[in-house]
């Protein structure tokens, strides 16, 4: 049986994590390939980077990170953020980037996914959707990190993705985000009930029972960064919680 | 003697971790393994093992074979005479006859079946997270370490159908039974990604870097 995703995320700026577990252990608590090899040992089921790098100039730190990680841990890696145009998905696929998550170049250019599916395949192409509710069942599509609205509704959006060849959606509340209120569940099963594509959720978690809520919603992945990286949870808690609700969880192998 | 192990080239996903996981199954076994990326039809030849990976659509990846000049031959000539292979993915997709994504395309016909859509019910498509291998003990080398329940990481719509039972080494459930590994002498595929499956994936390429078929 296919397990639910347990998907932790890594904020990355410059190349260096900013908002990362600060554990002892840790020889340098900034360097996302340490955060890494840690979440892959505690059994996370893929890793997504977000590379929130503003200036143009330090763009290549995160081809840098993905290489060293892809040395170091081999896991599922979703890489985020600044990516334009098919020359950029390329670059990062080679420094062994799994998928890449389109946003904002999306929006400005939908046949973007187009020729990333057709180049590099469906399953390399997570569209993220940063969603906002407009009125009641209704959500709106924003670009920019949540700061601009474009005025797309979000079903029809993650239909038209789907269409054009998006392997995932990566789907995040920004009324939830940072809320610890938990995944809006009503958007999340209005997306996966728009499409037949896998859904990730993310924005909102809090508490443990929000992990079962999503996933309960129809997600099939289920994407957190601060409960991981503050220590409230750990990986093995969330399954843990998962699994005790009945739901699939891969566990650790036992050796 | 140091062997030397090719992971082919031909413009397709992610060929780094491939080689990476190679590389590491190898130094934990004490392997003195060469491991080198290649399209080149002669260093093709000289390889001990190869290893084709493959993201993306069958017939996306088949072109991509064809479009190197010499390449295809080189891999079925070094094949046809016993170095062992491993197709990962689309890699393993193309030993079957045939393709059905985007048109019939041929693949190398080195074990029987065809890659069609898969059936699902509610199920999602792509097939996409970790699953459970189902296999039989002891049927193959390159499940040594291995027990039935251990997961492999899965990115696929299309999958092998009408497969022989004996090529078929493991498989896993969704909507059905999917064929997640198959074997016909030295030829063997992983239709799950066994660079990105954790110690399951590295067991089954160290596996591969001893396997005397």
């Amino acid at each position: 049986m296919l397990k639910l995703r347990v998907i932790p995320c890594l904020d990355v700026k410059d190349g260096r994590v900013v908002k990362g577990v600060n554990f002892v252990s840790l020889r340098d608590a900034g360097d996302p390939v340490e955060q890494a090899a840690l979440y892959d040992k505690a059994g996370a089921d893929e890793l997504t980077f977000l590379d929130i790098t503003a200036s143009s100039d330090n763009r290549d730190t995160i081809l840098d990170v993905v290489h060293r990680t892809a040395e170091k841990v081999f896991l599922p890696l979703t890489v985020g953020g600044g990516i334009r145009q098919v020359a950029d998905m390329r670059r990062l696929l080679l420094a062994g980037a799994d998928k890449c998550s389109v946003n904002s170049a999306a929006i400005s250019r939908p046949e973007l996914i187009n020729e990333a599916a057709e180049k590099f395949g469906s399953q390399c192409v997570v569209v993220a959707i940063d969603a906002r509710q407009s009125a009641p069942g209704k959500w709106e599509v924003y670009s920019h990190g949540g700061r601009k609205a474009t005025g797309i509704d979000v079903l029809d959006w993650a239909r038209q993705m789907q269409a054009r060849g998006a392997g995932e959606i990566l789907l995040t509340s920004m009324d939830r985000d940072g809320t610890g209120k938990g995944f809006d569940q009503e958007l999340l099963k209005a997306v996966c009930g728009a499409v037949r594509l896998p859904v990730v959720a993310s924005g909102g978690v809090g508490e443990l029972r929000h992990f079962v809520e999503g996933a309960q919603a129809g997600a099939t992945g289920l994407l957190a960064a601060s409960v991981f990286h503050f220590g409230q949870f750990t990986v093995a808690q969330v399954k843990e919680a998962l699994g005790a609700a009945g739901l699939p969880v891969r566990l650790p192998r036992a050796i | 003697m140091s062997q030397r192990v090719a992971v082919i080239d031909y413009q397709s996903g992610n060929l780094a971790s491939a080689a990476r996981g190679l590389a590491l199954a190898a130094t934990r076994q004490g392997l003195e393994v060469e491991v080198f990326i290649t399209a080149d039809p002669d260093e093709l030849r000289r390889a001990d093992r190869i290893v084709l990976p493959g993201q993306g659509a069958f017939a996306d990846c088949a072109k991509g074979l064809e479009s190197i000049s010499g390449l295809k031959a080189a891999l079925e000539e070094r094949v046809a005479q016993g170095a062992p292979f491993l197709g990962i993915c689309v890699g393993m997709q193309l030993m079957a006859q045939r393709g059905l994504e985007y048109g019939t395309t041929p693949g190398f016909g080195w074990v029987r079946g065809e890659i069609a859509r898969m059936q699902v019910g509610a199920e999602r498509l792509p097939h996409m997270g970790w699953n459970e291998l189902r296999f039989e003990p002891g049927s193959h080398k390159l499940l040594d370490g291995l027990k039935p329940g251990d997961h492999a990481y899965f990115v696929h719509s299309y999958a092998l159908s009408g497969g022989r039972p004996d090529e078929i080494l493991a498989t896993t459930d969704y909507a059905g039974d999917v064929v997640a590994m198959v074997a016909s002498g030295n030829r063997a595929g992983t239709q799950f990604h066994a660079e990105k499956s954790q110690e399951v994936g590295l067991t089954i390429l160290g596996n591969f870097l001893t396997w005397t078929p």
